[in-house]
C-alpha cells in the first residue's frame, strides 16, 4: 500500500446494495463496497459487467434504482452530477469528454472555477484570477501539457486528450477521483506514462479506477474489486485476487491447478 | 347555443384536419431527421401556387396529382443538394439552411407570381353543398379536404407500421445513430423521407391554397402553428400530431366565437374590476381577440410541464 | 475548406492565458476614435449617412447580444426580438414620462431599455432555458409569436398597430445637447454601443462567460465540473436580454416610436442573419454582419425589390460553404498570408472572378426582370442595367440572362476547383511553416 488506509473518519466512498435497472434489465445488482480514504481501488471485470454503469450511478449521471451511496458519510445517491462534484467527487470518462473549442489551458481552468468558489461570477476577469490561473498551471505541469496550453483541445492527439481528460478531472482538487479506463487505446509506453501520471495525481487522494489493462491494475491498486454480471464477486489485495479461483474462472482465464 | 356549438365544432374539426394535413409531412421529417424544417410551410405554399397555375392549364384534378409530385421532387432536391451537405455539421446548420431557404422560396414566389394574392378560387367541380346544418351549408371541398387529411393519416400510419422503411424510420426516432451504424442507406432513406414529407406538404397546399389566401406571406402565416403542433403532439408521434391539430383547431374555433372576456365572467360572478387599474386591460381582452395566442400559450405550457409532448417518444 | 455547423461557425480564437492588456485597450481606443470620426467622413456626413450609422450602431448592439446566446452559449433563438422590443417599449414609456416632466436626461433612457430587457430575460428565461438545442429554438419561436400577438391585445401598453410615440427633445438638456439633430443622436448611440460592446466583451472573459463556452462545447462535462448547465444558460439568457433591451432603448430614441414590428419574427430573423453572416465565432463578427446587413437593407432596397432574395441566397451560401461567416473567411486568409502559395490563391481568385461575375450578372438580370414583371408592372417593361436597356417583355434578355447564368456556372465549377487546389497547397504550406516554427 502506498499509504495507510485511514479509517478513523470513515470510508471515503461507501456503496450499500446499489441496484441499477434499465427497463427490464438490471445491470447493477446489489453492489456493496467501501473504499477508504487515500486508497487506490481498481474495479475490474469482463465486458458488460456494469463497471461504467456503476461509475455513472456513483457520479450522478443517473440515479440508482435502489441503494445508498455515501461520499465522506454524506448520501449522494440520486443527486445531480454537479451536486456530486461539488461534494468532492470528480470523474473522467472512457470516451474523451473535453471542451473541444477551448484551449488546453481553458479546459483545465473550467475544472477549477467552482472549487475555488467563483461560481457564476460575472464580475471578475478570469485571466486576472491569480489562484485559478496558478492552480491551472500546476495541473498542467502535473499532466505535462504546459507546452500545449494554447492549443485548441480538439486538435490534440489521442494520448494528449486522455491526459487532458485526467487534468480536467483533478484540477478542482476533488479528493475522490473516479477514472474510467484511463489508459484505453494507449500504446505500452503511453500507458506507462499514464500510470506514472495517475500515481502522482492520486497521491493523498482516494482513487477508484476501472481498468482492463491488468498490468496497470496490479501496478497501481491497493485493492481490487471484481464485478461480474453486476455483482462484486471478490474484493481483496491484488495478490490474493490473482490467486482467487472464482475470479480466475470468471475473468482471468483458465484455472491452472497447482 | 346548440347551433353555435355544432357549427363551431364542425368548423373546428375542419380547421384541425387542415392543420394536420399541413403538419403530417413535417412530423415525418422532424421525427426521422430531427431537422426543424423551416421550409416545410414554404413547400406547402409552393403546392398552393403550383396547383393554382396548373389548374389554369390542365384543370383541378390533374393538378392535385402533379403539384404534390413536383413538390416531392423539390423536396428531394433540397435534401440532395442542400441538407445532405450540412447533415454532418449538426442540427444547427440544417435548421439554418432551411431557415434561409424559407426566405428564398418566399421571394421566388413573389418574383414569379407577385406580392398580391392570386385568384386561387375553389374549383367549380367541388364547389357545391354537401349538406346543410342549421341553415349553414357544408361545401364539398371541405369534405374533400377532410377525406384527404384522414387518408394522409392512414397512409402514414401504414407506412410507419407496416413497411420496412417505416420500421427504419421508427427506429431512427429513438436511436438515429444506431440505425446509421447498422448500415442502412441512411442518406437514401433521408432523401425519400424528405421527398415524401414535401409531397404531403404540397398536397396540403393544393387544398389549403383555396381555403386560405394564396399569397407570398402564406408560409409565414402558417409556419409557426405547424411547429407548435409538432411539439404539442410530441416529437415522433403521428397520432400526437393529429390530436394536437384537432385540439388547437377546435379550441381556437370555439374561442373565436366567444365574445366575452375574463372581466365579463368576473362581473357575472359579482366581482368588478376597476376601470383604470392595471389588471383591467388584461382582464378585458375578449377571448375572441386572444384566440391567435392560444396555440403559443399551449406550447409554452407544454414545454414547461411535459417537454416530450402529449405522445412523444423522445425529447428533441 | 470548412466544416460547417455550430462547430466551425463558432471556432473561437482561443483566449490567451496571460493577460495582454496593452493590445486590448488599444483596439478599443481605436474603435472609439473611429466612431467619433465616422459621421464626419465625406459620404457619411449627411443626415442620411448619420442615420445609417445610427441604425448600424443599434443593430450591432442587438447582434452582439444575440451572439451571447448563439456563438457563446450555443443557444439558437428565433425570438430574440422579444427582448429588443420589450426593452424598446420600456424605454419609450420612460421617454413619455420624461416628456411629461420626469427630470431625467433622455441620454439615460437606454438604461430603461436594458432594465426592461433584463426583467423579461429573467422572467421568460427561467421558463425557456430549461432545455437546449432544438426544443429551446422552438420555445423561442413560440414565445416570440406569443409576445407579438400580445402587443395587439394590450393597446394601452403597446399602442396597437400604431405603437407608442415619444419625443426625445422634450426633456431636460444634458450639457447643452437636446438630441434634436441626427448627429447628436448618433453620438449618443455610438457612446452606448461602445459601452455595451465593452461590457459584453468583458462578460465573455469572466468565469460565467468561460462556462458559457464550456456549456456550449460540452454541457455534460460542464456538469461534471460542478456547473449546472441550465443555470449557466439562464445567466447568458438574462444578460443577452439586458443588452438586447439596451439596443431597443437606442431604437426608441432614434425613431421616437416603438411598434409591434420591434418584437416581430422578421426582426428576430434579421438579427440571426446578421450574426451568422458576420461570423458567430469572433467577437467582431456580429458587428460586421450588422453593418453589412443594415447597409444592404437601407441602400440595396432602394435599387432593387429583390434585395431580400439576394440576402437569402448569400445566407444559404454562407451556411453551406462558409459557416464561420465573413469575419471567419477573412481570418482564414491570415493562416496562409505568409506562404508562397498565397500568391497562387490570389491569382486563382482573379481567374475565378470572371465567370463568377458573369454568372451573378445573369442571375441578377433574370431576377430583376422577374420582379419587374410580377410586382412593378406599372413601371413598364423597359429596364436599364448599367447602360444597357432591355425590354423584359421580349425573349432576348431572358435568353441572354439564362446563357450568362448557365455559362458562368459551368465555367465557375472549373475555376472553383483551381481555387480549392491552390488553397489546399497554401494551407498545407502554412501548417508546415507553423509546425516548423514551434520546434
Amino acid at each position: 500500500m502506498n499509504s495507510a488506509v485511514v479509517a478513523d473518519t470513515g470510508p471515503a466512498l461507501q456503496l450499500r446494495d446499489v441496484h441499477m435497472q434499465f427497463g427490464a434489465t438490471e445491470i447493477v445488482r446489489g453492489v456493496s463496497l467501501e473504499i477508504g480514504r487515500g486508497e487506490r481501488h481498481a474495479l475490474i471485470g469482463p465486458n458488460g459487467a456494469g463497471k461504467s454503469t456503476l461509475f455513472n450511478v456513483i457520479s450522478g449521471r443517473f440515479p440508482p434504482t435502489r441503494g445508498s451511496i455515501r461520499l465522506h458519510g454524506r448520501e449522494i445517491a440520486g443527486a445531480r452530477a454537479c451536486e456530486v462534484n461539488r461534494q468532492g467527487l470528480a470523474r473522467s470518462f472512457q470516451v474523451t469528454n473535453i471542451f473541444p473549442r477551448l484551449t488546453v489551458f481553458e479546459n483545465v481552468r473550467c475544472g477549477v472555477f467552482w472549487s475555488l468558489g467563483y461560481r457564476y461570477d460575472c464580475w471578475h476577469r478570469a485571466d486576472r484570477l491569480a489562484d485559478a490561473n496558478e492552480r491551472t498551471e500546476r495541473t498542467l505541469e502535473q499532466i505535462r501539457m504546459t507546452g500545449r496550453r494554447d492549443a485548441p483541445a480538439g486538435v490534440l492527439t489521442y494520448a494528449e486528450q486522455r491526459a487532458l481528460e485526467i487534468g480536467i478531472t483533478i484540477a478542482g482538487g476533488a479528493d475522490v477521483i473516479l477514472l474510467d479506463e484511463p489508459t484505453a487505446g494507449m500504446s505500452r509506453s503511453e500507458a506507462d506514462n499514464a500510470v506514472e501520471l495517475i500515481r502522482s495525481v492520486s497521491q493523498g487522494r482516494t482513487l477508484l479506477m476501472v481498468e482492463h489493462d491488468m498490468s496497470v491494475v496490479f501496478d497501481l491498486a491497493d485493492r481490487i474489486s471484481v464485478l461480474v454480471y453486476g455483482e462484486i464477486i471478490a474484493t481483496d489485495e491484488p495478490r490474493r485476487i490473482r490467486e482467487n479461483k472464482a475470479v480466475q474462472a470468471a475473468y482471468l482465464g483458465t484455472v491452472h491447478d497447482a | 347555443m346548440l347551433e353555435l356549438a355544432t357549427i363551431s365544432l364542425i368548423n373546428g374539426v375542419v380547421y384541425g384536419l387542415l392543420l394536420f394535413m399541413l403538419t403530417s409531412g413535417l412530423t415525418l421529417i422532424f421525427s426521422m431527421m430531427g431537422v426543424l424544417n423551416f421550409a416545410h410551410a414554404s413547400v406547402f405554399m409552393l403546392g398552393a401556387y403550383l396547383s393554382f397555375q396548373l389548374g389554369r392549364y390542365v384543370g383541378f384534378w390533374p393538378a392535385i396529382v402533379i403539384a404534390p409530385l413536383a413538390c416531392g421532387l423539390v423536396g428531394a432536391a433540397i435534401e440532395r443538394y442542400g441538407l445532405r451537405r450540412v447533415h454532418s455539421s449538426g442540427h444547427v446548420a440544417e435548421i439554418l439552411f432551411t431557415f434561409g431557404l424559407a426566405y428564398v422560396i418566399e421571394e421566388l414566389v413573389t418574383m414569379i407570381w407577385g406580392r398580391n394574392a392570386v385568384a386561387n378560387d375553389v374549383p367549380a367541380t367541388i364547389d357545391f353543398a354537401l349538406f346543410t346544418v342549421f341553415g349553414t351549408t357544408f361545401p364539398a371541398y371541405k369534405g374533400l379536404m377532410m377525406a384527404i387529411s384522414v387518408a394522409m393519416f392512414v397512409f402514414l400510419f401504414l407506412v410507419l407500421t407496416r413497411t420496412r422503411i417505416g420500421l427504419i424510420i421508427r427506429a431512427a426516432l429513438t436511436h438515429p445513430r444506431m440505425v446509421d451504424a447498422l448500415g442502412h442507406d441512411v442518406p437514401g432513406v433521408f432523401a425519400l423521407v424528405f421527398a415524401m414529407g414535401s409531397a404531403l406538404a404540397g398536397l396540403a397546399g393544393v387544398i389549403g391554397g383555396f381555403m386560405l389566401l394564396t399569397q407570398p406571406t402564406l408560409a409565414h402565416a402558417v409556419g409557426p402553428i405547424v411547429f407548435v403542433i409538432v411539439v404539442l403532439g410530441g416529437l415522433g408521434s403521428l397520432y400526437g400530431a393529429l390530436v394536437a391539430s384537432m385540439l388547437i383547431g377546435i379550441l381556437q374555433t370555439f374561442a373565436v366565437a366567444v365574445d366575452y372576456s375574463l372581466a365579463d365572467a368576473l362581473r357575472a360572478m359579482g366581482v368588478a374590476i376597476v376601470r383604470g387599474s392595471p389588471l383591467y386591460e388584461v382582464a378585458s381582452i375578449k377571448l375572441a381577440t386572444a384566440a391567435p395566442v392560444i396555440p403559443y400559450l399551449l406550447l409554452v405550457l407544454m414545454l414547461i410541464v411535459r417537454p416530450r409532448g402529449l405522445f412523444g417518444t423522445r425529447d428533441a | 475548406m470548412s466544416e460547417g455547423g455550430l462547430a466551425a461557425a463558432t471556432a473561437a480564437t482561443p483566449a490567451r492565458a496571460g493577460p495582454s492588456p496593452a493590445r486590448g485597450w488599444r483596439a478599443w481606443l481605436v474603435a472609439a476614435v473611429a466612431l467619433a470620426v465616422l459621421p464626419h467622413v465625406p459620404g457619411l456626413d449627411s443626415d442620411f449617412g448619420r442615420s445609417l450609422l445610427s441604425q448600424m450602431g443599434i443593430a450591432a448592439v442587438f447582434a452582439l447580444s444575440y451572439n451571447m446566446l448563439f456563438g457563446q452559449t450555443g443557444l439558437l433563438s428565433f425570438g430574440h426580438a422579444v427582448y429588443f422590443g420589450l426593452g424598446g417599449y420600456a424605454a419609450i414609456h420612460a421617454m413619455r414620462a420624461i416628456n411629461h416632466g420626469l427630470a431625467v436626461p433622455i441620454a439615460l433612457c437606454p438604461l430603461a431599455g436594458a432594465a426592461g430587457g433584463l426583467l423579461f430575460g429573467l422572467a421568460l428565461g427561467a421558463l425557456t432555458t430549461r432545455r437546449a438545442g432544438t426544443i429551446f429554438a422552438l420555445i423561442s419561436l413560440g414565445v416570440g409569436e406569443l409576445v407579438y400577438a400580445a402587443t395587439f391585445m394590450l393597446p394601452g401598453v403597446f399602442g396597437g398597430e400604431e405603437g407608442i410615440t415619444a419625443s426625445r427633445t422634450k426633456a431636460p438638456a444634458l450639457l447643452g445637447l437636446d438630441f434634436g439633430s441626427q448627429l447628436q443622436v448618433y453620438y449618443l448611440i455610438a457612446f452606448w454601443a461602445l459601452v455595451a460592446a465593452l461590457a459584453m466583451y468583458l462578460f465573455a472573459r469572466t468565469p460565467a462567460g468561460r462556462m458559457c463556452n464550456a456549456v456550449r462545447d460540452n454541457p455534460e462535462r460542464a456538469e461534471f465540473v460542478g456547473y449546472d448547465p441550465r443555470r449557466v444558460r439562464f445567466i447568458a439568457f438574462a444578460a443577452a436580454g439586458l443588452f438586447a433591451g439596451l439596443a431597443g432603448g437606442l431604437h426608441a430614441i432614434n425613431y421616437e416610436i416603438v411598434a409591434a414590428d420591434a418584437v416581430s419574427a422578421q426582426r428576430s430573423g434579421a438579427v440571426l442573419l446578421m450574426t451568422y453572416m458576420g461570423g458567430a465565432g469572433h467577437f467582431v463578427g456580429p458587428v460586421v454582419g450588422a453593418a453589412v446587413l443594415t447597409w444592404l437593407q437601407t441602400s440595396l432596397s432602394g435599387y432593387t425589390s429583390a434585395w431580400l432574395l439576394y440576402v437569402g441566397v448569400i445566407f444559404i451560401i454562407i451556411v453551406l460553404y462558409a459557416p464561420s461567416g465573413l469575419v471567419g473567411l477573412v481570418l482564414m486568409h491570415g493562416e496562409i498570408a505568409h506562404t508562397r502559395g498565397f500568391r497562387r490563391v490570389l491569382a486563382s481568385y482573379a481567374v475565378a472572378l470572371v465567370p463568377a461575375v458573369v454568372m451573378t450578372a445573369g442571375a441578377v438580370v433574370l431576377i430583376e426582370m422577374g420582379y419587374r414583371l410580377s410586382t412593378q408592372r406599372e413601371l413598364g417593361t423597359l429596364m436599364k442595367f448599367g447602360r444597357v436597356v432591355v425590354d423584359a417583355a421580349t425573349a432576348t434578355p431572358w435568353v441572354a440572362g439564362a446563357l450568362m447564368l448557365a455559362g458562368g456556372y459551368a465555367a465557375s465549377r472549373w475555376t472553383w476547383r483551381r481555387v480549392a487546389a491552390a488553397w489546399e497547397q497554401a494551407s498545407d504550406e502554412g501548417k508546415a511553416m507553423r509546425a516548423g516554427a514551434t520546434r
